[in-house]
């Protein structure tokens, strides 16, 4: 299977740990990533509050490119998930279309699906294919399975599980000899880019995710979204300050824990660059 | 069926209408100043004379008053006019009006045709009056043309079957079927649930008024099984249904119950000795257990067990026939097939309730996965004196005394994002009655209420909810709720307060959701058999909004309870009492006359293509095998003309709205 990568600006930067797993996991399930080449930011968080038609031509001009290497075109970012999927939507209209074909010169509308990680893990490959080539298991660690916001919601555009009730997550894990708990802050707001400007409601939002995912008995969170990543994991030490607590809450990308589970080393998975590290945890269960 | 034709024939019938030469009358309305305030009817009186053919021109203050319809009569007679235009209102007000008046002058009603010039002309076109005249004359002009070509028609007519179906035995069948049977005329009453009684048994107490629901019902319930114009048939459905009015022919499904009724003492020892223990109860709503014989509740009617195959355990592992060694009557039969009754009716009455809104839609609540989270029949039941607690309010997960307990209004009504944009009705005032009665029940409890707006339009409701309020004190947040989750074994309601403008965290107890009213899964299944309309949301469409609230479009079909919308217990028993006198309206006639306005076929042309079998709505077209064209059921066509606009070639047209009518309609006009 050969499909078109869209790292987005994050699992360049922040989120290298990200881009590198998410490599490693698709060489080992024979899925061929190729990069989209030239690409740009695809808008999210400012380009839909700033201007409607720049945040569906952004999306479009990168489709574009993506075009030239597959069909379908994958995203590991669930900001970019959701913009990318607005950007179909809203292309339904006729008015917009032309518009926005205009302002980025295009003859046609590329036909390029996008689709998250997730959900060709799920749908294409099959979990069970994915047990099959299951080398290590996970040994009953406790996992909460944070989904957030954009990854299901909201259901008409993001269409991939259910947005009260998602399981893709808590499935996958199981799958991988993981224990996911059971917890209702799973997908509530972790208050995203007002990390910079509101940080005060990001630390009070990412407490109570913390404190709900600790009291329901996790070890660890997963989540599939950088931005969740940074806000759950980078916020510990400000949280533990402000609310007096002492969180050591590693937050993996699924893609690390599935990759450790198809026997992929630490270091190729990006581990080692967590600012709260799972080597505790994951020595402590006999995790190699 | 029209009634135009059930008027005495006058001695002035011979007048020679077939006769070429046309003398046509036009009555021009003024409607008061509907009309007259914008057209000139003077102007299109005077424009109208001068036609060739147009033998009287004539407008007039109120045509449908009984002095115009007098006019209409004596000008009829006097210049032996053989086709009439009232230009007037919609058709749909007064054609039959004007139809009788022309009746009684004895000219065919089908010569008589309405311009609709107040609808479609003087009401649309208020600030336009010069050219609002000129469009009157138009559509005068158009419907000039149809007068020219109409043919005389003669209604048919057909025997009425003098006994009624009611589908469907919760209240709304009920009421139907007794008013029905007490008029005379006998009844078969179609339950598909092992006893008659619907949602309304699962009820405590009812609003306004908290009479209890099991008092007021069962009297009705013991009236149906003594009544004997009444034909019960329970653990039954509809498996087909044909014919029409006067004459439907219908196939009953009687679903094997594995017990033979007419032994059956309904003593009850199967169900004490079944040694199949903890199903969950249906009646119950699953809040409590029933065993694999079972009769739904004590006061059920008839008081006749049924076995639920899928749980038995002889049906599973061919072994056990407890509940046959201990039937004295030996009224178990484990072989019973299903059986297929035909009956004959006249009419039918449709009354198949609804279904509340399941787990689907609302997974924040976690309805189904929390269980002190319960819908708001699961509370009635923990209400009930025969429910599972007894009447003592007790939360299911662990069956402690709930001391606040939050009930959240409008889960699934009037929210469009789920595709329930409409108001379910009744949750209003159920939930103001659960908190009452929760207070009545639980003296230190406080119970939350999240609603949207509170609506109390009926009866003595307004004051009912103003009570649950200020004597009972339910604290009312308007607002909804966003998510549901456990915590300490209490449920965390959290919220918006949008009047105070801050969101709200409650820790309840046991959480009550009033959730929607919706058609139920089968509807739409049914309304295919029986040929009736339904709404997107699966509702049976009533065939006017106002003026005809019982009936459908297809004749001989009413509609009664929530299946038509979500109602309330009042609102069901009127409009069951409704869909029953018109049930006897239609019974009481010696015979049916039918509308002749069908679709005719010209053989000729016809190449038997079948598109106008697809384009029947009503079943009224079929291939003849011998010839291999179309033909026509009369009795069964509508007149809806879906047929012959589906005619590639022209060879099915409808009596006088033929293509060569129309056409020339259309060219007067351009």
């Amino acid at each position: 299977m050969k499909y078109a990568y869209f790292p987005g600006c994050s699992l360049h930067s922040t989120a290298l740990d990200y881009d590198e797993s998410a490599r490693a996991v698709a060489k080992a399930l024979d899925v061929e990533l190729v990069e989209v080449p030239d690409w740009t930011c695809c808008g999210a968080s400012p380009a839909h509050v700033t201007n409607t038609f720049l945040s569906l031509s952004l999306p479009l001009k990168n489709l574009q490119s993506a075009e030239k290497i597959s069909r379908q075109m994958v995203v590991f970012c669930a900001a970019c998930y959701s913009r990318f999927k607005f950007a179909e939507k809203s292309l339904a209209e006729n008015q917009i279309k032309e518009k926005i074909k205009k302002i980025i010169n295009l003859e046609d509308i590329p036909e390029v699906k996008t689709r998250h990680f997730l959900d060709i893990l799920i749908n294409e490959i099959g979990l069970e294919n994915v047990q099959n080539r299951k080398k290590q298991d996970l040994k009953g660690i406790k996992v909460a399975c944070y989904y957030g916001c954009l990854l299901i919601r909201p259901p008409k555009v993001a269409e991939f599980d259910d947005p009260e009730q998602p399981s893709c997550l808590d499935n996958l894990v199981e799958i991988l000899g993981a224990v996911p708990v059971s917890w209702p802050y799973k997908n509530e707001c972790c208050g995203a880019s007002l990390s910079l400007s509101r940080t005060d409601i990001v630390l009070k939002l990412t407490n109570d995710i913390l404190q709900d995912a600790s009291e329901a008995g996790a070890e660890c969170l997963v989540v599939a979204c950088p931005l969740c990543q940074a806000n759950l994991e980078l916020r510990q030490k400000d949280i533990n300050k402000k609310y007096r607590k002492d969180f050591s809450l590693p937050v993996f990308y699924f893609t690390q824990l599935l990759g450790l589970a198809l026997g992929i080393d630490k270091k190729s998975l990006g581990l080692h660059r967590a600012m709260v590290s799972g080597d505790f945890l994951l020595k402590e269960k006999g995790i190699a | 069926m029209l009634v135009v034709d059930q008027l005495p024939k006058t001695e002035l019938q011979e007048i020679p209408f077939k006769t070429k030469i046309p003398r046509i009358g036009v009555f021009i309305c003024h409607c008061g100043i509907n009309i007259a305030g914008v057209v000139d009817v003077e102007k299109v009186a005077s424009e109208f004379a001068k036609i060739p053919g147009v033998v009287h021109s004539i407008d007039y203050k109120y045509m449908c008053s009984n002095p115009g319809q007098e006019l209409i009569t004596t000008t009829i007679k006097e210049k032996k006019l053989n086709g009439v235009i009232v230009a007037a209102c919609s058709p749909r007000m007064h054609e039959t009006t004007f139809r009788n008046a022309a009746l009684k002058a004895g000219l065919n009603p089908y010569r008589v045709e309405i311009a609709n010039i107040r609808e479609q002309c003087s009401w649309v076109h208020q600030n336009e009056k010069e050219k609002a005249t000129e469009k009157a004359i138009q559509i005068i002009y158009s419907i000039l043309e149809k007068v020219r070509e109409d043919q005389t028609l003669e209604a048919s007519h057909s025997d009425v079957e003098k006994k009624a179906l009611v589908i469907g035995a919760g209240i709304a069948g009920i009421q139907a079927a007794l008013d029905i049977a007490q008029a005379g005329y006998p009844v078969i009453l179609v339950e598909k649930e092992s006893c008659i009684g619907g949602h309304m048994t699962k009820l405590a107490e009812t609003f306004p008024t908290l009479d209890c629901a099991a008092c007021i019902l069962t009297p009705r319930t013991v009236e149906v099984s003594q009544t004997p114009k009444i034909k019960l048939y329970t653990y039954s459905e509809i498996e087909e249904i044909s014919g029409l009015v006067g004459d439907f022919r219908v196939k009953i499904r009687r679903k094997a119950r594995s017990v033979i009724e007419e032994r059956c003492t309904g003593c009850g020892i199967c169900q004490e000795k079944c040694p199949k223990k903890n199903i969950p109860s249906e009646h119950e709503e699953g809040m409590g257990t029933r065993k694999a014989i079972y009769i739904s509740f004590p006061q059920a009617v008839p008081n006749i067990p049924v076995i639920d195959r899928e749980s038995c355990i002889f049906y599973k592992t061919g072994k056990c026939k407890v509940c046959q060694k201990f039937c004295e009557p030996e009224a178990i039969d484990f072989e019973q097939q299903d059986e297929i009754i035909e009956e004959k009716v006249g009419a039918i009455v449709v009354a198949t309730g609804f279904k509340q809104l399941g787990k689907d839609l609302y997974g924040e609540y976690g309805y189904g996965k929390y269980k002190d989270v319960i819908n708001s029949i699961q509370f009635e039941r923990l209400q009930s004196a025969s429910g599972p607690t007894l009447g003592e309010i007790r939360r299911p997960s662990d069956g402690k005394i709930p001391k606040i307990v939050v009930f959240i209004q409008c889960v699934g009504s009037r929210d469009r994002s789920k595709g329930i944009p409409y108001c379910s009705s009744i949750c209003c005032m159920y939930t103001a009655k659960h908190s009452m009665l929760y207070k009545h029940k639980v003296h230190d409890g406080q119970a939350y209420v999240f609603y949207i707006d509170v609506r109390a339009a009926g009866k003595g409701y307004e004051e009912f909810w103003a009570r649950a309020v200020e004597e009972e004190g339910a604290i009312y947040l308007r607002g909804r709720v966003s998510r549901l989750f456990e915590k300490d074994g209490k449920i965390v309601v959290r919220g918006s307060d949008t009047l105070s403008g801050t969101q709200i965290e409650i820790e309840a107890d046991m959480v009550v959701l009033a959730s929607a009213i919706c058609a139920h899964p089968s509807a739409i299944e049914l309304a295919k058999k029986l040929r009736i309309p339904y709404d997107q949301y699966g509702f049976f469409t009533e065939a006017h909004p106002k003026l005809r609230p019982v009936e459908t479009t297809t004749m001989g079909l009413f509609l009664a309870g929530a299946c038509q919308a979500p109602k309330d217990i009042p609102t069901t028993v009127a409009q069951a009492s409704a869909a029953a006198s018109k049930v006897l309206g239609l019974l009481s006639q010696e015979k049916l006359s039918h509308d002749p306005i069908t679709a005719v076929i010209d053989d000729e042309i016809c190449s038997g293509c079948g598109l106008c079998v697809e384009a029947c709505f009503y079943g009224a077209r079929e291939i003849d095998g011998i010839k291999q064209i179309s033909t026509v059921k009369e009795v069964l066509c509508e007149g809806c003309g879906a047929c012959t606009v589906a005619c590639p070639n022209g060879a099915t047209q409808l009596k006088n709205f033929t293509k060569e009518q129309i056409l020339s309609m259309v060219d007067v006009m351009l």
